[in-house]
């Protein structure tokens, strides 16, 4: 062993340069709270479905309350155990999953996870999938009464064969999908859109004039790994949804082409893993952002991304990050 | 409850072309979050790396200024070359103490049974002084039974079988065939603690049923957020349900995972 040094200045570094960057982001004017379909989020910044649980993880590592908002994990109407592992590949600048809608089904959630969430300031997003559209409604009104926010309904899962992403390519059945869910939720929807279609803005629009209050997008793209020495795919479930940074001019282009089109609020996600990444979604048209993948590097990526935001709003002179929302200047 | 760590390599053996022994500074992960061996620690392992990458923790020791844990890893990819040509005062940003590690008891009498990369998350077992054990170690050929490694179960275990999948060393054949012979002659064991691939565990566990022995076993499995957020490291149990080898893990009883799956 070599000789004992007093310690780094580094050690715990991250944790510290999280306080200090937290400490920053107080003493800024920029007001930093956005509205996404009547719902306040305190800043823009919102977990991402699938990558958060329930909240109880990353709640170990920073007070969930810094955060806009909570996408939940995926639920469905009754408990699933998911795909078969492997569920994870890495690719250049991205992962693909194929978890398969692992949850403990709705009931549980409410149960069991919904109170734990409660004693945050957080907007709790709830996220469905259903196999049939009348799932979705049954769905919406148990958590419309159990008070959570905001319902974010998943029609563009790319891992599971019923319902899932045959909702999200169909505009009609995106549409029937979407008025069920509306006519039995007494809180904001907001519909999750895939990035796995010709024409998202035909999606987009059939769920807006179905009734839907917000959109997010976009989900993983669908992808694939093959290890060439047992030319098998390193998913067990062949192929899987691809997030990252590998993604993100893809939902930086489709968030742009949704918000020309559509006059919803949008939620905006896909490898955002910098405050510049939030930046741009916000510019292409999303009034809040989801961090995802991100958080597998840095559990704080968030709190990261959300005082990074505030830096750029500050130094563009806005008083407010809503201002960002939409402010690109295409040519 | 697991912290974010800025951790100092202190020490870097390599013991051959890809298995390296890397002792770390971890502050006070050992004596403040009761990190110890069996859990893993989720290593960054670079930029270029999107996911951090699990590594077993073989040893740990409190110490002054900082504790200390040991790794031993083998390259497998580009995350764990990245980790392999750290150099001494090194900076590496690690997520831990995750996953639960062995249950044991002081006093008890553990069977530890160990095949290849699998041996050394049992050394902190196989060492202590607070109960007594026996080792079946194996390896694929003799040059795979690390002097430095072995010797620590040939120092403190009341004896210590090795076998090799060639002969090379010890006894030629599986880890179970050299646990089968044990049990045979001396059964009187607390638990059998096994570490190795899966179809090795699935020998094991079937010769300690058979022996009417509890028995655990460390599960591997491709891993991502390594906190029990993302869901990805999941392995199926013989009741339907899907546990995740971050969270539940990565020790299960032998007897809840569905060996078949």
């Amino acid at each position: 062993m070599p000789e004992k040094k007093t310690p780094h200045p580094e050690a715990g570094g991250i944790i510290a340069s999280a306080a200090t960057t937290l400490a920053l982001f107080e003493d800024s004017s920029v007001n930093m709270s956005v509205d996404l379909a009547g719902v306040v989020l305190k800043n823009p910044v919102v977990a991402a479905s699938g990558t958060f649980g329930f909240g109880r993880e990353y709640g170990q590592f920073f007070d969930l309350s810094e955060l806009g908002g909570i996408c939940c994990k995926g639920l469905t109407l009754h408990a699933r155990e998911g795909n078969p592992a492997p569920r994870i590949a890495e690719t250049p600048m991205g992962i693909l999953n194929s978890v398969g809608l692992q949850n403990p089904g709705v009931d549980a959630f409410i149960k069991h996870e919904l109170p734990f969430l409660r004693q945050y300031d957080v907007k709790v997003i709830a996220n469905i999938s259903g196999n049939t559209p009348e799932e979705y409604g049954e769905m919406c009104e148990k958590l419309s009464a159990a008070g959570v926010d905001m319902i974010e309904v998943n029609i563009s899962c790319p891992n599971v064969k019923a319902g899932g992403l045959t909702y999200g390519t169909r505009p009609k059945l995106a549409a029937e999908v979407t008025e069920m869910a509306k006519s039995h939720a007494s809180v904001p929807v907001m519909v999750k859109l895939s990035p796995n279609v010709t024409d998202i803005i035909e999606i987009a629009k059939a769920v807006a004039d179905a009734g839907a209050d917000a959109l997010s997008l976009i989900n993983t793209l669908r992808g694939m790994r093959i290890d060439v020495n047992t030319h098998r795919p390193i998913l067990k479930m062949n192929t899987g949804g691809l997030s990252g940074p590998a993604v993100l001019p893809v939902a930086v282009r489709m968030v742009w082409e949704v918000a020309s089109a559509v006059k919803l609020p949008i939620l905006g996600m896909g490898g955002v893993s910098k405050g510049e990444d939030a930046a741009q979604l916000m510019l292409a048209g999303a009034s809040a952002v989801a961090v995802g993948t991100a958080l597998f590097a840095n559990p704080y990526a968030p709190l990261k991304v959300r005082d990074a935001l505030a830096s750029i709003t500050a130094k563009q002179g806005l008083d407010s990050v809503s201002q960002l929302t939409g402010g690109v200047k295409p040519w | 409850m697991p912290v974010q760590q800025i951790c100092t390599v202190v020490s870097m053996e390599q013991l051959d072309a890809d298995t390296w022994w890397m002792v770390l500074e971890v502050g006070k992960l050992v004596f403040k979050h009761g990190l110890r061996g069996g859990q893993f620690l989720h290593v960054k392992c670079g930029d270029d790396q999107l996911l951090r990458r699990p590594i077993s923790v073989a040893r740990t020791q409190w110490d002054e200024p900082e504790d200390t844990a040991a790794l031993i890893f083998e390259v497998r990819g580009e995350g764990t070359r990245w980790l392999s040509q750290r150099k001494i005062g090194d900076k590496l940003d690690v997520l831990g103490p995750l996953g639960n590690g062995f249950d044991v008891l002081d006093g008890g009498r553990y069977l530890l049974v160990g095949g290849g990369i699998g041996v050394p998350p049992l050394i902190e077992y196989g060492e202590s002084p607070r109960w007594s054990q026996v080792a079946v170690l194996g390896f694929r050929t003799k040059d795979k039974a690390f002097p430095s490694i072995v010797s620590r179960f040939q120092e403190n275990c009341e004896r210590t079988y090795l076998c090799t999948d060639d002969g090379t060393l010890g006894r030629h054949g599986f880890v179970d065939g050299q646990m089968r012979e044990v049990l045979e002659k001396d059964n009187d064991f607390t638990a059998i603690l096994a570490c190795g691939p899966k179809p090795m565990l699935k020998n094991v566990a079937n010769v300690a049923a058979e022996f009417g022995i509890p028995c655990q076993v460390s599960m591997e499995e491709r891993m991502g957020c390594g906190v029990g957020a993302c869901l990805v490291c999941a392995t199926a149990m013989k009741d339907g349900a899907m546990k995740h080898v971050c969270k539940n893990g990565p020790v299960f009883h032998a007897e809840e995972v569905d060996w078949d799956a």
